[in-house]
């Protein structure tokens, strides 16, 4: 799993609402295996303002043909460059970076839980669970329907589900009002989040109370991606860990979260 | 190719290039990227006597052309170095400096003994600029009386080079270099990070957990080439050149203004290769103007 940094080509630019796209870069040699979870880090050229890389998960790759692609929220210079990259550009990646989920393969239930640009590193999340025989539950929550992207995608791997704050999808509320972290919650031996931190604490709440195996991807502001600055802490039993190498997945149990 | 050799008292540097302390790990974090043993040097990151957990996080802000730290010298200590993180080191071919730093005058003696033992070492960096720690760090670099009594103290236990790390956050940075030589240094390395801060307009609040942080980056490589400069004009020992180097043309006017060498640090973050592709380029520009070797071009500045 050795890090690189390439220059991947701009295939394609899918524009999926008013503020997020998906972009799909294409390597001319053969990519490195990624785990699901990992990131790559992004370097934004011809901004006067951005200096250092954007880290994003990736959200899916194809071996064949050499390609990864990125689920882009846009919320500030960095990503609305990045997010309006044209086809044919080139960006610098860096990857792949940190550790990954664990992926069980004994037919295990597993719910994977996802909101705001969290849902991105859980695409090959749920792929990978699927193709290990896994049993997979898809639980995402949104403000809005117009905040739920690429659902069709996710329905490959698992039965999908829906909670948005409007009740303009799904069930009406937050994700932990749906009744699969309530009175289902039992069916399930793990649970997977990634998505805005007070969403993954109250999912993270619910598995520590059921007693459930839970794994959460974290976000922290990253200089460098590659364990080097020691700027992307968080507090862990084990004192201050790094996200971007230790991480971003952590274990609830070996995080300090008050649940 | 031009000769880019260059020592700085003791240390034979095969090129002039080496990385920034904080900015570079422990150089394994690089193997992936680039063979190290190419480097001139490495300066690892902030070492203290006791393990240091750092400060709080948010620890980083990216500000226009540079951003923010307040990492606060996390490391596990000098006694883990040496047992656990040295024996891996001896592999590289080339010059490793491990940067000390202190809460106390006994906290650097003690730490600068340990590394003495270490053989592979062929330096120290003496930190004493250090912004994000509350007691000590830029606290011993900021007044004369007290950068002489650090800098003496570790040279009576310290026999090999002794860089000394100066803090820009000062006045009079030349007064400050004379005390650093006058107390034993060999040499001399600036600038660390500048005190700064950075607030979120929208949540009122500062960015940085410790409110106050230090700005690297492009954004403070013209205060750090106006202080080489001064410190070059000031004092007789090896200038080491430091701050928002990106590339090779900023590393060539640090030469100008008097450096005999450059550490990189920021831009290591950002590509990892920086510093081969700076090596290169400095070597093209000395082709390109018929110079033989970098020592044409340290404190060469026409005026
Ligand atoms: C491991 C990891 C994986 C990520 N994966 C994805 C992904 O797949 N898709 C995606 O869209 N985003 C992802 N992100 C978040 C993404 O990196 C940030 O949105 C991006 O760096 C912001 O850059 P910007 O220049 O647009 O915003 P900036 O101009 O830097 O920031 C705009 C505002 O947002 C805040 N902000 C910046 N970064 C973050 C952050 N990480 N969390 C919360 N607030 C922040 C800033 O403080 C500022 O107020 C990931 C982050 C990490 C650490
Ligand atoms: C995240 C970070 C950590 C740093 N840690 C140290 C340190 O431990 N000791 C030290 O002397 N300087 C430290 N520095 C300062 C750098 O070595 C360097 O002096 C400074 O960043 C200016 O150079 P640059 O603009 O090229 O980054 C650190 C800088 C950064 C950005
Ligand atoms: S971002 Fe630099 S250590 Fe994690």
């Amino acid at each position: 799993m050795r890090k690189t940094v390439r220059n991947l080509k701009v295939i394609s630019n899918l524009r999926l609402n008013d503020n997020h796209h998906l972009i799909q870069l294409q390597s001319s040699e053969p990519l490195e295996t990624i785990f699901p979870g990992q990131f790559a880090n992004l370097l934004v050229e011809n901004s006067a303002i951005v200096l250092l890389r954007r880290p994003f998960s990736i959200y899916s790759v194809d071996y064949k043909e050499n390609t990864v692609s990125f689920f882009i929220k846009i919320i500030g210079e960095g990503t609305r460059v990045l997010a309006n990259s044209p086809v044919g550009n080139f960006i610098s990646t860096m990857f792949p970076l940190g550790n990954s989920f664990t992926i069980p393969n004994e037919r295990e239930k597993i719910l994977v839980v996802g909101g705001g640009s969290g849902v991105a590193s859980l695409m090959i999340l749920s792929q990978a669970l699927c193709d290990n025989s896994n049993e997979v539950s898809i639980l995402i929550g949104a403000r809005s329907s117009t905040d739920i992207v690429s659902l069709d995608q996710f329905s490959r791997y698992g039965e999908v589900f829906t909670t948005t704050e409007d009740g303009s999808s799904g069930l009406k509320g937050y994700v932990t009002d749906h009744p699969l972290l309530g009175a289902q919650i039992g069916r399930f031996s793990r649970i997977y989040t990634c998505g805005p931190e007070p969403m993954m604490k109250a999912v993270a709440q619910r598995a520590n109370l059921n007693s459930i195996v839970c794994e959460v991807s974290l976000e922290n502001t990253m200089a460098c991606g590659f364990g080097v600055c020691l700027c992307c802490i968080t507090d862990t039993t084990q004192g201050h860990k790094c996200v971007c190498t230790d991480g971003p997945v952590f274990n609830i149990n070996d995080l300090k979260w008050q649940i | 190719m031009a000769d880019l050799s260059t020592t700085i008292h003791k240390l034979k540097l095969k090129n002039p290039v080496l990385t920034a302390s904080g900015t570079f790990g422990y150089g394994v974090e690089f193997d992936d990227f680039l063979d190290v043993s190419m480097l001139g040097g490495i300066v690892v990151k902030g070492t203290t006597i006791h393990p240091r957990q750092g400060n709080q996080y948010p620890r980083m802000a990216e500000t226009a052309s540079g951003m923010l730290n307040s990492v606060g010298l996390q490391n596990k200590g000098a006694k883990y170095f040496a047992s656990d993180i040295y024996p891996v080191l001896t592999k590289y071919n080339t010059n490793i400096l491990v940067n000390v730093s202190g809460s106390t005058i006994e906290e650097y003696i003690s730490c600068a003994e340990i590394i003495n033992e270490l053989d592979h070492i062929s330096g120290i960096e003496l930190n004493i600029s250090c912004p994000n720690v509350k007691e000590g760090g830029m606290a011993f670099g900021t007044s004369c009386a007290s950068i002489d009594a650090v800098v003496s103290a570790v040279r009576s236990v310290y026999n090999k080079t002794m860089i000394v790390k100066l803090s820009p956050n000062v006045t009079d940075i030349g007064e400050l270099a004379k005390a650093a030589v006058s107390g034993g240094a060999d040499g001399l390395s600036l600038i660390n990070t500048l005190l700064g801060m950075a607030i979120n307009a929208e949540t009122r609040k500062p960015v940085l957990a410790t409110v106050t942080g230090g700005l690297s980056g492009p954004a403070i490589k013209p205060v750090a080439l106006r202080m080489v400069w001064e410190v070059a004009k000031a004092v007789n020992v090896p200038i080491i050149g430091i701050g928002g180097i990106m590339n090779a043309t900023d590393a060539i006017e640090f030469f100008l203004a008097g450096a005999s060498a450059i550490q990189v640090g920021t831009a290591n973050y950002i590509d990892p290769l920086i510093t081969l592709k700076i090596i290169d380029g400095i070597d093209s520009y000395l082709n390109r103007h018929n110079y033989s070797s970098i020592s044409n071009i340290v404190g060469e500045l026409q005026m």
